[in-house]
């Protein structure tokens, strides 16, 4: 379990004091997909290298596994960071290693054996998919291929947690999409707890099962993926959820305005928007939408219209008893 | 032609041919232990000029840092002709005697060290920050972090830039002929500058500039080679 307790950061420069983190408090249990999200400079990178204390906090503590990560010594934090690895957006390996001594190399500062490390770094080739590029430089993979030899780099020391720092932003979305299924199968076969940094909202619906929204420092929104996805409170928060703007309810007269939200809805086997039009035969129209399909479930919501007759209180009925659905009735 | 050949400078060439390979051969390993000995300091201390800044791997106090480059700067910026005279009481205790090549070695390695230790703290200053980031969250030691991973990553521009300091020493070797060094540059102003031989003069420089280029070639090859960011 990690605990951020009152945690505050702030960094000095010409321009004045920066609070890049301020009284952050936030607790991520044992096994999460743990989601930190926000736009730039909003403080997720100074949020996670607080976690290893690759960056110092200027109040408030880390606790990890009941363990206070800024007391320890220097010796005691370079064991305790073999618990807690990191992957990063522009991958940081070594260029002049082969992957197979990328990966050893954390192995080679713990002085593990050299032929227990290579057989471990064989074997986590193996886990990333890559056994064939045990001789290869980093320079001869793609952006994919060199983030997978970054994770079975990270996982060489069998840590408990994984921080990745933007891990997918320098990829293009198929392979955002095979890296994120590569770090959810870690984190249910390995049991390893990870923590997510983010700007993309597609990643914290792909794979977190809770997500922090961060916003100038400061934590304006926590809970469950599908909670704050589908009920965005805070203004950080719609932002992410509908960067081109949250559908505006402008009132159609003869229409009833109704929002729904879908929470990861399986609407693929049964649409909704055709359901209503056939078995309530309301003549709904979408006004605004703005939803995606992630593994076959539907997140995201929709502004429908439905024409104020006989048939709106039956299609109402029908929205309220759609699995996965939240409804609300606007009015523009 | 003819006139060349039945001229006293070159009776005097001749005479001084059967010396070349020996004075080619001094040349050529004083500059080799001369950029081995400024290796060896300047290495450590290119790299302690780079780990030792506040916020680096591992930060000295300030005024070590201050003095540090202070004493880099006051070295490089003294002539070589001036240092060379300079240090010959020096030269007198280290190596007992102040003239041959042995003694000019003193010399060549205080005016050189400095000077390596500046290409050695650039080639480092090259090595992503975000890689040794990286050795830090994996529980690096500074020290593993120096051997680990800033000499191995800058190898490259090392192998260049100690190719370049090789090639100065070896100019400045030939200087040291003024006060008594051996090699080529003994030749050249031995004989083509104190009794104006200019066929001699002209057959050590060419001799001095096709060692450098030999060294030169060598040098960027291996660079090239062992730089595995190059897909070949
Ligand atoms: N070393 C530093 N010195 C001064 N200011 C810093 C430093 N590191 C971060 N900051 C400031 O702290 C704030 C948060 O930075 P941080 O890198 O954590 O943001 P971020 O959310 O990761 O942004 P991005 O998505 O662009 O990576 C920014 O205003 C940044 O300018
Ligand atoms: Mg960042």
């Amino acid at each position: 379990m990690i605990e951020l307790q009152h945690l505050t950061k702030r960094f000095a420069t010409k321009g004045g004091t920066v609070v890049a983190l301020n009284d952050i408090n936030l607790t991520i249990r044992d096994g999460d997909i743990y989601g930190i999200i926000g736009m730039s400079g909003a403080g997720k990178s100074t949020l996670v290298r607080c976690i290893n204390m690759l960056e110092r906090p200027d109040e408030g503590s880390v606790v990890v596994d009941g363990r206070q990560m800024e007391k320890l010594t220097a010796g005691e934090l370079r064991a305790a960071r073999r618990d807690i690895t990191m992957i990063f957006q522009q991958f940081n390996l070594l260029m002049q290693r082969t992957c197979l001594r990328n990966i050893m190399f954390p192995m080679e500062l713990a002085k593990v054996p050299k032929e227990k490390a290579e057989a471990r770094a064989r074997e986590l080739l193996e886990l990333v998919g890559l056994p064939d590029k045990a001789e290869a430089y980093p320079a001869q993979l793609s952006g994919g291929q060199k983030q997978r030899i970054a994770i079975a780099r990270a996982l060489a020391t069998d840590p408990k947690v994984l921080l990745c720092d933007e891990a997918t932003s320098a990829l293009d979305p198929n392979t955002t999409h095979a890296i994120l299924q590569l770090i959810q199968k870690i984190n249910r076969e390995l049991g390893i707890t990870v923590v997510v940094i983010t700007h993309q909202m597609s990643v914290v619906e792909e794979i977190c099962n809770r997500v922090a929204i961060l916003d100038e420092g400061t934590v304006v929104e926590e809970g469950e993926v599908q909670a704050i996805f589908s009920h965005p409170t805070s203004a950080a928060a719609k932002r992410l959820v509908y960067p081109a703007g949250a559908p505006k309810a402008e009132s159609l007269p003869g229409h009833k305005l109704v929002r729904v939200a879908f929470n990861g809805t399986q609407t693929t086997d049964k649409p909704l928007v055709a359901s209503l039009a056939i078995q309530c035969g309301a003549l709904v129209s979408i006004l605004a939408a703005d939803t995606r399909i992630v593994n076959g479930q539907t997140l995201g919501s929709m502004l429908l219209a439905l024409p104020d007759d006989e048939n709106a209180a039956r299609a109402i009925e029908y929205i309220k008893n759609y699995p996965g659905i939240t409804y609300e009735e606007v009015n523009g | 032609m003819a006139e060349l050949l039945a001229s006293k400078e070159w009776a005097t060439f001749l005479q001084v041919l059967p010396t070349i390979p020996f004075e080619t051969w001094e040349t050529i390993w004083s500059t080799a232990v001369a950029t081995l000995l400024a290796l060896v300091i300047g290495l450590p201390l290119g790299v302690c000029l780079v780990t030792g800044e506040q916020g680096g791997v591992r930060p000295l106090p300030r005024w070590v840092m201050s003095l540090l480059n202070a004493l880099i700067n006051l070295l490089r910026s003294v002539p070589f002709l001036i240092l060379m005279i300079i240090v010959i009481p020096l030269s007198r205790l280290i190596v007992g005697t102040s003239i041959g090549t042995p003694a000019s070695i003193v010399p060549l390695v205080i005016a050189s060290f400095p000077f390596v230790s500046r290409l050695v703290e650039t080639s480092i200053r090259e090595v992503d920050a975000g890689v040794i980031e990286a050795a830090q969250s994996m529980g690096a030691t500074p020290l593993q972090i120096i051997t680990k991973v800033m000499i191995p990553e800058s190898m490259p521009s090392l192998i260049s830039n100690v190719t370049i300091a090789t090639t100065t020493i070896m100019g400045y070797g030939a200087m040291a002929g003024i006060i008594g060094g051996g090699g080529l540059g003994k030749i050249a102003i031995n004989y083509g500058y104190y009794r104006f031989n200019g066929v001699l003069e002209i057959f050590a420089t060419v001799l001095l500039v096709i060692l450098v280029q030999i060294l030169q070639t060598v040098g960027t090859r291996l660079a090239l080679r062992c730089d595995k960011r190059i897909q070949r």
